[in-house]
């Protein structure tokens, strides 16, 4: 990541210590993840010590201090969409992409991650790619709707 | 400062304002048994084997005193049978991380906790956090400092400040109950070749 728009993002907060999540929020969502770099250009900029960034960064799911892939699945293991057979589902996406919960894989088009519910019960079992939701999916349709993403 | 008025084990004492059970009980010699306190560090409450029973107003309960403020006609009692029974059960579970750390086998020894009770998880660090704090606290250097969550928690040195800073200080070194601070510092100094581990490494 570019050194000049973490430090534009950094500015944008006044380099306030306190906007420290929001920075790395922004970072992040700018990114995808949150490289040593980054992390160690906001210890400086904003006068925090390493130690408690990284404190931060790995204590929130929704930082990542690894490279992410550039579609990110949540597939629900609710408890409707587990009834409704989310683990054939979850299959169907770790045999589709060769990756498992908690992984992204080495061209880094998908991460994958289960998630407990994503609010839409009804449409299970449900998936949702880069904020987009599946629903109602059988194994063969996972399969297909993943072959869309480039 | 005003002087407030309490009792510890039935003994009268006068306590100052601000104070925290643990130093109230210390300034007259009742000995509270502590692996996360620091009297040079902020009050933390992490291990919770100072627990001690308070009354207060007729009724009874167990408060961490190290993070208790001492407070008028309060009653503390520092050994029962229930906080024998809640310090075994701490002690014990603090010896699934570090069955063999030195403290803990003095303490559990006194209370007859049984290290084996629970399954064993040895990360080693019973997470005081005396590591984190004394290098935030005291020395400003924050080379120290805990990553993850819950479970998964655990201490993490910064490995540009340890190079930099940690040998010639080490002074976080005697704090650790559990020598998995020094764990953590060689298994640093394994990955960056510029981080001393033994006398002969410095010139």
């Amino acid at each position: 990541m570019d050194i000049n728009k973490i430090d534009q993002i950094i500015d944008g907060h006044n380099s306030e210590a306190s906007s420290l999540i929001q920075v790395l929020l922004e970072i992040q969502s700018e990114n995808r993840w949150l490289p040593r770099q980054a992390l160690e250009r906001i210890s400086e900029r904003m006068d925090v010590p390493l130690s408690r960034i990284q404190h931060i960064a790995t204590f929130y799911k929704a930082f990542s201090l690894v490279p992410k892939g550039r579609h990110e699945i949540h597939i629900c293991m609710g408890t409707a969409c587990h009834v409704r057979g989310a683990q054939n589902i979850l299959n169907a996406v770790e045999d589709h992409t060769g990756i498992k919960p908690g992984e992204t894989d080495l061209a880094l088009k998908f991460s994958l991650e289960t998630v407990n519910c994503l609010g839409c019960c009804a449409l299970g079992p449900v998936i949702e790619v880069d904020g987009q939701i599946h629903g109602k999916l059988t194994p063969p349709e996972t399969a297909e709707a993943l072959k869309k993403y480039e | 400062m005003s002087k407030i008025l309490m009792k510890i084990d039935g003994k009268e004492i006068e306590a100052e304002e601000g104070m925290t059970v643990l130093e109230a009980a210390r300034t007259v010699g009742v000995n509270i048994p502590s692996l996360c306190h620091h009297d040079k560090l902020e009050p933390y409450g992490a291990c919770r084997i100072c627990t001690v029973e308070a009354q207060k107003n007729g009724r009874s309960r167990l408060v961490v005193s190290c993070v208790y403020p001492v407070e008028k006609n309060l009653e503390i009692t520092t050994r029962s049978e229930t906080i024998d029974r809640a310090r075994r059960t701490i002690l014990e579970l603090l010896l699934s991380h570090a069955p063999d750390s030195e403290p803990l086998r003095i303490l559990a020894a006194e209370y007859g906790a049984d290290k084996n009770r629970f399954e064993k998880e040895p990360s080693f660090c019973i997470h005081c956090g005396l590591c984190v704090r004394y290098c935030a606290e005291i020395k400003g250097l924050h080379a120290v400092g805990f990553i993850n969550r819950g479970s998964k928690r655990e201490i993490n040195f910064v490995p540009e400040l340890v190079a930099a800073e940690c040998w010639s200080c080490k002074e976080c070194f005697p704090l650790c109950p559990t020598s998995a601070l020094q764990a953590a510092y060689v298994f640093t100094a394994a990955q960056v070749s510029e981080i001393p581990v033994f006398e002969g490494d410095t010139d």
